[in-house]
């Protein structure tokens, strides 16, 4: 652990909290599923883990499959729900 | 984390940063997911092994297996994405993030039970793998449950006497043994005692949402969200990877603000929702002190509420999860439409908690082409209703409870509502006289301006439309 990580960290917690306090309500559906796909960044943990297991090692194999697995539809699904949602918030012609 | 890569980092954290700021707004709210979607695509073209390899100048027989288990978690995604009825939107949020929490969980096993350096690993490290994993593995269990919940099974709270204790016990447990790991990461009960922790994880998410209403779904899925995001910065942290640290913390800051948020508008602390669920204390409060004996409901027909609407000047819907149960969205547009041509001002009350997640009656209202501009908060409304002819209360209930302000004893006492008692008429359209998902004796339906429209919320709806035209 080096203490740039731990900085990043402390960082990132107050850019969140400012971010979303100017958020009107009406779109806070839109926006947890929208921050619900940014956490699908998982999928990239995912992948590393898959890349280095031991071809011979089926659990790693495994577990690492179905990471990657939940990580993609946590991130595509995520992304693509959330524009789902968003294409219908438009002003009336 | 060489130069070049920390550049990337700080690219990819702009990314997500401004995505998420662009959903803050309704104008910008389809290009801040595009550019949060384009940070993601940017982190995938450059992700390095934390030895600083790029990771796509290689390509072996596991690079297969990635492609393919990506292209089954895309297939899965976008199935759901766009098979799913608007109404459903809230259950594939707690889908999309279990399947996110289990990913965590599995991501932080694996680093923990197979390590590339044998012998113990700093302590920081192995906390950061234990904590990803029991909250990942909390979030995923507590996500279906929310799921399940949101579906209709098993809605109301489930519980037990002892319940909170045997909670506490298992988190005890829980941390007791995430302690021992932590310190002794080579010894050879480890993965006993990891798989242990990790089914126990699984066991409290399902216990912890198990004695939670189906109303206070929507805290628990922004809860598990937030949990979510934080188990994934713990992964970042285990496997060295500031992307994943960034972004995970983003989330898990912001969905604990957005959480809340939501108490607050329930006027309830996090605590409440989540260890004294209304269910459990309810049996008693659930009465109220206000004698409702010998007082009666005044139902009315649809013809005269057709009247009523197209002769007013100002009308205001508050819209709730009766609405999303009845699909009536369409109708409630066209109602609005057809007043709208009538000259009748037309405006959307939305309470902050109504349906089963915030914005969930805005999500609605927009699938049905309700422009935005006629949906208006609480805070803006309320000041206004005394000036309102007709309020029409489709499917609402607990949000326009008028004991929140008058019955000191009724458990959402202080709760902020909407005022929909201070329009000249009330309307409440109702399938029947049940009480709302709280329990709780609603006012509202026994006040003197008040009259019920009973039936089937979308049948009520063609009706008016068909009689307005008409008038």
């Amino acid at each position: 652990m080096d203490s740039n990580s731990i900085f990043i960290f402390v960082l990132a917690v107050f850019v969140g909290i400012e971010v979303i306090s100017k958020v009107p309500s009406m779109l806070h559906t839109p926006l947890m599923s929208g921050t619900n796909a940014i956490h699908g960044i998982i999928l990239f943990g995912g992948i590393l883990v898959l890349a280095k297991a031991a071809p011979n090692d089926p659990l790693a194999l495994t577990l690492g499959f179905i990471a990657v697995v939940f990580g993609s539809a946590n991130v595509f699904g995520g992304f693509m729900v959330t524009d789902r949602m968003l294409q219908m918030f438009k002003k009336k012609k | 984390m060489n130069s070049l890569n920390a550049y990337f980092i700080i690219g990819i954290s702009v990314f997500f940063i401004l995505g998420i700021k662009l959903l803050a707004s309704p104008k910008t709210a389809r290009i801040g997911n595009l550019v949060a979607a384009a940070g993601m695509l940017f982190a995938l073209l450059t992700l390095h092994t934390p030895a600083g390899e790029y990771v796509w100048s290689v390509w072996t027989f596991n690079y297969t297996l990635i492609a393919i288990a990506t292209l089954i978690g895309l297939a899965i995604g976008a199935f759901g994405a766009y098979s799913v009825k608007m109404t459903a939107m809230p259950q594939m949020v707690a889908m999309f993030n279990g399947a996110g929490g289990g990913a965590a969980a599995l991501v932080a096993s694996l680093e923990f039970i197979k390590p590339e350096q044998p012998g113990n690993m700093p302590l920081f490290i192995a906390i950061s793998m234990l904590f990803a994993t029991l909250i990942g593995s909390l979030s995923f269990s507590g996500s279906i449950i929310a799921f399940l919940k949101l579906e209709g099974k098993f809605e109301k709270p489930y519980t037990f006497p002892g319940q909170n204790i045997l909670n506490g016990l298992i988190l005890i447990v829980i941390l007791g043994l995430c302690g021992w790991l932590a310190c002794n990461t080579s010894d050879s009960n480890t993965a006993t005692a990891f798989i242990i922790v990790f089914v126990l994880a699984l066991f409290f998410g399902v216990a912890m949402v198990m004695p939670i209403g189906g109303a206070d779904m929507p805290v628990v899925i922004s809860l598990l969200n937030s949990f979510t995001g934080l188990a994934v910065a713990a992964d970042g942290f285990a496997i060295n990877n500031m992307a994943m640290v960034v972004a995970g913390t983003l989330v898990g800051s912001s969905g604990t603000l957005l959480t809340l948020l939501m108490c607050k508008a329930m006027n309830r602390p996090v605590t409440n929702v989540l260890f004294g669920a209304f269910g459990s204390g309810g049996g008693a409060g659930a009465a109220g002190a206000t004698d409702l004996a010998g007082r009666t409901v005044k139902p009315i027909q649809a013809d005269e509420v057709a009247v009523l609407l197209a002769y007013a000047q100002q009308v205001v819907i508050v819209p709730g999860y009766g609405m999303a149960v009845a699909q009536a969205q369409h109708q409630v547009a066209e109602l609005s439409d057809e007043l709208g041509k009538r000259g009748v001002e037309v405006r959307f009350a939305i309470h902050p908690v109504a349906g089963r997640m915030p914005g969930h009656m805005n999500v609605l209202l927009a699938e049905a082409n309700i422009p935005y501009e006629q949906l208006c908060e609480m805070e803006a409304i309320n000041p206004t209703m005394d000036r309102v002819d007709v309020c029409l209360v489709i499917g609402a209930n607990d949000v326009v409870n008028p004991a929140a302000r008058e019955d000191k004893s009724s458990p959402i006492y202080g709760m902020p509502i909407i005022d929909a008692d201070h329009a000249k008429t009330v309307i409440v359209m109702k399938r029947s006289m049940a009480a709302g998902f709280a329990g709780i004796e609603n006012l509202l339906f026994y006040k003197d301006n008040t009259r019920m429209l009973f039936g089937d919320a979308k049948a009520s709806l063609n009706a008016l439309v068909a009689q307005v035209k008409a008038s």
